[in-house]
């Protein structure tokens, strides 16, 4: 239905300039969401050619780059970067949640802890999908989106670790049991594939693809949404901010058009590559 | 000056006096011709009359048909046969290789029995390297390995290229190298008559041998000792060593002779291999700087199907593909139904007038 999308996304457009707009991601969170996202398609791209290295892709790829070793570097060179920008996460989550005793960091509508809501929320998501209740209304965070940090957060440290045991193995060696630096490969390897078969097809498709934030959701590039789409999207969290008076505190301005424009070309690029990354790893795997 | 059929009978004097037969008369070797006219047909020269060890090792060998091969196709024009360790002789080391490969080669005589076309596989290797670019004389020339009149098939036992001789064949240049072979699992074997052990040319080639240390050997190897070892090949294909190897190019991940040694294969019992509980830290260690007792507990060969052998490989990855299975099924059926569920209700509230998008 070509009309009824150019209709709607007119008025959607329309809504959205001349309605208020809200912050729903700082300036850092969108930056570590930058970082992790260019860092992951390196290291997927390069992890890939070496999972796969006997695919027809991988060695003409490792021959386009200039060899093992090139792959090799540029897949540590994105480990680290993303490391440290794990670190600083986990460093402002300490600090906001344990030092400064913020309050939502860890339990409360705003936290990214999981709750009874969340498994409410799943299953009452799933009858509606099925047509048998109403759709849930969801807070500041939706359990897949939970779900999402998690999984990434759970990745990391997984994938990290293995992979360093591997990178300084002889050191590790102190410390782990012989079969630990085979077992190493295995969870590293797996780990990763399930990580860019997750993020390539289920996170691509759950915040960008799907039909309410269709073709890409923007928020996390600009920080800022629509007050209709705060509206639809996390009802709750509106009400709750509209009862206590505190919508005005997360007033933003809309991005501009450059802004906008850079996103989409950067979002795009990002979706293109996970997505040829996705048909070789599946090429690769069933071949 | 032609004869009755037209071919050219001039013989240029000089070169023929210094020839190695310059010193014979022209009868010596045309016993026939007594006169002047000479008879109308003239017997074949036949080089047997003196040269009768030759001759009767040609008889047993590939190249016993004398139509086919006579003296001259080797040793080149009759009257212009120099000593081989003349510069001028077909058969002087130097020219062997092209003298061969007038036959052995694309378009030559070996395509029609069937022949591969070795020339140009051995001008490309390093024996061919050596001697055509380097000129040493000492470089393998087709017949440092095949001899020369009497080369046997290599199926004949009696071959020196016949697959239980070829270490004899190649150590009579590479001496110290076969001498370490026949200490190895597959020289005992071979000299107890097993023939499916490997022998030089399994590994290197027969004629396009390269150098070891080349990216392109280091390539081609390794599937070849799992030719026969099927089992360790499958499992060290599923290792960061082979993953990495078979990126192309030049790798330094270990194959399987950087661990196990390359011509005295050793069993891992023998105190000398260096695959032996005893010398891993140092195996290991000529790649891992740092590598100590506890790090060559890793197993090169671990294989996480095998559940009595490596239990804790074997559950960790069962726990991983679970856990990539579960989660890749719970979310694609989730994300599957939610994109009709969203795209039914969005259809549902423009027929309503609404405006979500």
């Amino acid at each position: 239905m070509p009309e009824i999308e150019v209709v709607a996304q007119t008025a959607k457009e329309q809504t959205g300039a001349t309605g208020r707009h809200f912050v729903r991601f700082t300036r850092e969170q969108r930056y570590l969401h930058a970082v992790l996202f260019t860092t992951f398609l390196g290291l997927a791209a390069t992890g890939l050619v070496m999972r796969f290295s006997e695919s027809f892709w991988a060695r003409k790829f490792a021959a386009g780059v200039g060899g093992f070793g090139a792959i090799l570097f540029f897949h540590k060179f994105c480990a680290l970067v993303l490391t440290i920008a794990f670190l600083i996460h986990v460093k402002e989550i300490f600090t906001r949640g344990v030092m400064n005793r913020e309050k939502g960091i860890f339990w409360g509508p705003t936290s990214m802890v999981g709750n009874w809501k969340d498994v409410k929320d799943l299953f009452g998501h799933m009858r509606w999908f099925l047509g048998l209740g109403p759709k849930p209304q969801f807070e500041r965070y939706a359990y897949w989106e939970k779900f999402d940090y998690w999984a990434v957060f759970w990745g990391m440290v997984v994938i990290g670790f293995s992979g360093y045991a591997m990178w300084f193995a002889p050191f590790f060696a102190h410390f782990l049991p012989g079969w630990a630096l085979n077992a190493v490969l295995v969870i590293h390897s797996e780990e990763g594939l399930l990580a860019i078969l997750f993020i390539f097809s289920i996170h691509f498709v759950n915040t960008h693809l799907r039909p309410d934030s269709y073709p890409m959701d923007m928020v996390i590039f600009t920080g800022v949404e629509s007050e209709e789409e705060f509206k639809q999207k996390r009802p709750l969290e509106y009400e709750r901010l509209a009862a206590k008076g505190k919508l005005e505190s997360r007033l933003g301005i809309a991005a501009p058009v450059w802004l906008l424009n850079f996103s989409k070309v950067v979002g795009f690029t990002a979706i293109v590559i996970g997505l040829t990354l996705l048909v070789l790893t599946l090429t690769a795997y069933f071949s | 000056m032609t004869d009755a059929a037209g071919h050219s009978i001039a013989v240029n004097g000089q070169t023929f006096n210094a020839s190695v037969h310059g010193s014979l008369g022209c009868t010596a070797c045309h016993a026939d011709i007594k006169g002047y006219p000479h008879p109308d047909k003239i017997a074949p020269v036949e080089c047997s009359t003196c040269h009768a060890d030759q001759a009767s090792q040609l008889k047993g060998s590939v190249h016993a048909d004398s139509k086919e091969h006579p003296c001259t196709s080797c040793h080149g024009n009759a009257h212009e046969i120099f000593p081989k360790t003349d510069a001028r002789s077909a058969v002087y080391p130097l020219n062997v290789p092209r003298t061969c490969g007038n036959c052995h080669s694309n378009g030559g005589m070996a395509g029609k029995h069937g022949l591969p076309s070795v020339y140009p596989n051995y001008i490309d290797s390093i024996h061919g390297f050596a001697l055509s670019k380097e000129g040493l004389l000492v470089a393998a020339n087709c017949q440092s390995c095949h001899g020369s009149h009497h080369i046997l098939s290599r199926t004949n036992p009696d071959s020196s290229t016949y697959k239980a001789n070829i270490p004899r064949t190649c150590g009579n240049c590479h001496a110290k190298i076969n001498a370490d072979y026949q200490q190895g699992v597959h020289g005992k074997a071979i000299a107890k008559g097993d023939l499916n052990a490997p022998v030089c040319s399994d590994c290197h080639t027969a004629h396009a041998i390269l150098q070891p240390t080349e990216a392109e050997f280091r390539m081609q190897s390794t599937p070849i000792c799992g030719n026969c070892h099927k089992d360790k090949f499958s499992t060290y294909r599923d290792t960061f060593h082979s993953q990495l190897g078979s990126l192309g190019g030049y790798v330094e991940t270990a194959r399987c002779w950087d661990c196990h040694g390359a011509h005295d294969v050793r069993p891992a019992n023998d105190p000398e291999s260096p695959i032996n509980q005893a010398n891993l830290v140092k195996t290991c260690g000529r790649c891992h700087a740092g590598a100590n007792l506890s790090f060559v507990q890793y197993q090169p060969h671990a294989n996480a199907r095998d559940r009595k052998l490596n239990p804790g490989l074997y559950f960790v990855r069962l726990f991983m593909n679970l856990l990539l299975i579960s989660v890749l099924t719970f979310f694609v059926i989730h994300t599957i139904l939610w994109l009709v569920r969203s795209r039914y209700s969005q259809m549902k509230n423009r027929a309503n007038g609404g405006n979500h998008a």
